[in-house]
């Protein structure tokens, strides 16, 4: 079965606030499809949802063709996510937080994962450092590690990059999308950093106020709006009351 | 049930004590210096008053007992607050663990928690004082039974009211069981509180455990039928705190407490 992300008229609202409403996209295998938005537009909300965090009020959400409301635990055993605003236990060391999380997985052959993914990721040199006491740098890619442990084929990232220096972006960057062509993952991207949408998805969503007010490749957005790149259709479409 | 994922929530508070000296230092200094506390005052007890004078160690046995139900509540409420404050609640949740597992590797951690905690201040107690909470005998494994598994549902009630109502019930964590201490008649007997405070006394399970434990110090008597009861109420707090845990987890999912809990 082929891994997707599949959003069917979600809703969200909290008493008298709708936080999400009325959503639909999907995101196929080996694809990588952007989120972005304001502050406040229901990102987080709906990535949420995807992980079961949060209870949709109305709609459902299938990974994998499977409702994550009924196969939950199932489910959360093939995806994972990384956001710069959740952190891993800083008094442990690299090591000892990713050995918890393969036991949390349930990863098999544990040992080797870390091994792989240490030298992926370039964690060898500080695996039995603090967590606490690692860079900003070093520990977006613990926390990378950590949401590789499980080989997740669905993966969502919250602004992953937030905070890096550009090397360390483009390093972060560049090994997302090697990882995606060689696991054939999905992914679903929340950024504010318009070059890493353009450079790494192959369709975006542009949301407001709870809803998907636009959405295609960044291209066509740019060309369909007549601006010079993508942080201008981002612009527009945040300010413009009329857009929908 | 998956005991990788049981073990992996362990590990990760095991590997949280086994690094820092200060934190095996704090499980055992508290428990230590209430055991001499109230170690000092029991020999006084002994020494000038009628009702102990025959008992040596009542009041310290009890100090021991409340403390072992203290420290499991507290490990557990513990165990949930240290991924808040280390603002890993989302990543915990995330992970394919089921509430069922949450609460028996919990269960199991603090048991050890409370024991890092407690060997050594029952230790403690014969060289200085020339006292054994062992005296008890079979009978005590009754009673740390009881009153663990009533820390436990403290821990569980706690623990639901922080998944519900996040950091803010932090302060009901630290104060549930000095709120109950006064109703579980723990160094005197129940005839002691007012009736209104009787009745509701006997509705804890802690009245039937102190009272057992001083049954069998001042006059030798082991009574089952305290300990079924204790056992009996016991089962019911524990069946409602379960359901509780599962409840308040539930309301989070609606309510969005699980985002942004740490925050």
């Amino acid at each position: 079965m082929p891994n997707s992300i599949e959003v069917i008229n979600l809703s969200k609202s909290y008493k008298n606030k709708l936080a999400v409403d009325n959503i639909n996209f999907k995101v196929e295998e080996d694809e990588i499809i952007g989120l972005l938005g304001p502050n406040g537009c229901g990102k987080t909300t709906t990535i949420a949802m995807i992980l079961g965090l949060l209870k949709p009020t109305i709609g459902k959400i299938l990974i994998n063709s499977k409702n994550i409301e009924d196969h939950r635990i199932n489910l959360l055993h093939k995806m994972n996510f990384i956001s710069p605003y959740i952190e891993l236990p800083k008094k442990l060391t690299v090591k000892q937080n990713l050995i918890v999380y393969g036991k949390l997985y349930s990863v098999k052959n544990l040992s080797e994962r870390i091994e792989y993914l240490s030298d992926k990721l370039r964690l060898n040199k500080f695996l039995d450092n603090i967590t606490g006491e690692l860079s900003s740098g070093q520990k977006n890619r613990v926390s990378l590690a950590k949401s590789l442990i499980n080989d997740p084929t669905i993966l969502l990232l919250d602004e992953p990059t937030a905070s890096l220096d550009p090397e360390t972006g483009d390093f972060v960057r560049t090994f997302l999308e090697a990882y995606k062509d060689e696991k054939k993952i999905s992914i679903l991207l929340a950024s504010h950093n318009m070059n890493e949408v353009k450079r790494l998805c192959s369709s975006i969503l542009m949301m407001k106020n709870g809803t998907i007010i636009d959405q295609g490749k960044p291209e066509e957005l740019i060309k369909k709006h007549g601006r010079k790149n993508l942080e201008e259709v981002f612009l527009k479409l945040a300010r413009d009351k009329n857009e929908f | 049930m998956n005991f990788s994922r049981m073990y992996g929530l362990f590990l990760r508070h095991f590997f949280l004590i086994k690094s820092s000296f200060p934190r095996i230092l704090d499980l055992i200094y508290w428990p230590s210096i209430q055991i001499i506390l109230w170690g000092f005052i029991s020999k006084f007890f002994s020494t000038y008053s009628n009702y102990y004078n025959n008992t040596v160690g009542v009041i310290l046995t009890c100090a021991i007992l409340y403390d072992f139900l203290f420290r499991s509540s507290i490990s557990f409420n513990m165990l949930f607050l240290e991924e808040i404050w280390s603002r890993n609640f989302t990543n915990l949740f995330i992970a394919p663990i089921k509430i069922s597992e949450i609460i028996i590797s919990l269960v199991f951690t603090a048991l050890v928690r409370t024991l890092i905690g407690l060997i050594p201040a029952i230790l403690l107690t014969s060289p200085l004082f020339g006292i054994s909470i062992l005296n008890l005998g079979i009978p005590l494994l009754f009673l740390f039974l009881s009153l663990y598994i009533f820390g436990i549902t403290l821990g569980l009630f706690v623990s639901a009211g922080l998944l519900r109502f996040g950091p803010s019930f932090e302060n009901i964590a630290w104060s549930s069981l000095f709120l109950l201490a006064p109703l579980g008649c723990i160094y005197y007997p129940i005839e002691i509180l007012p009736n209104f405070f009787q009745n509701l006394a006997r509705a804890l399970p802690l009245v039937y455990i102190f009272e057992e434990a001083r049954n069998i110090l001042m006059d030798n008597n082991f009574d089952y039928k305290n300990i079924l009861y204790a056992f009996y109420l016991n089962a019911i707090y524990l069946i409602i705190g379960i359901f509780l845990f599962y409840y308040s987890f539930s309301e989070a999912r609606k309510k969005g407490s699980l985002i942004n809990i740490g925050e």
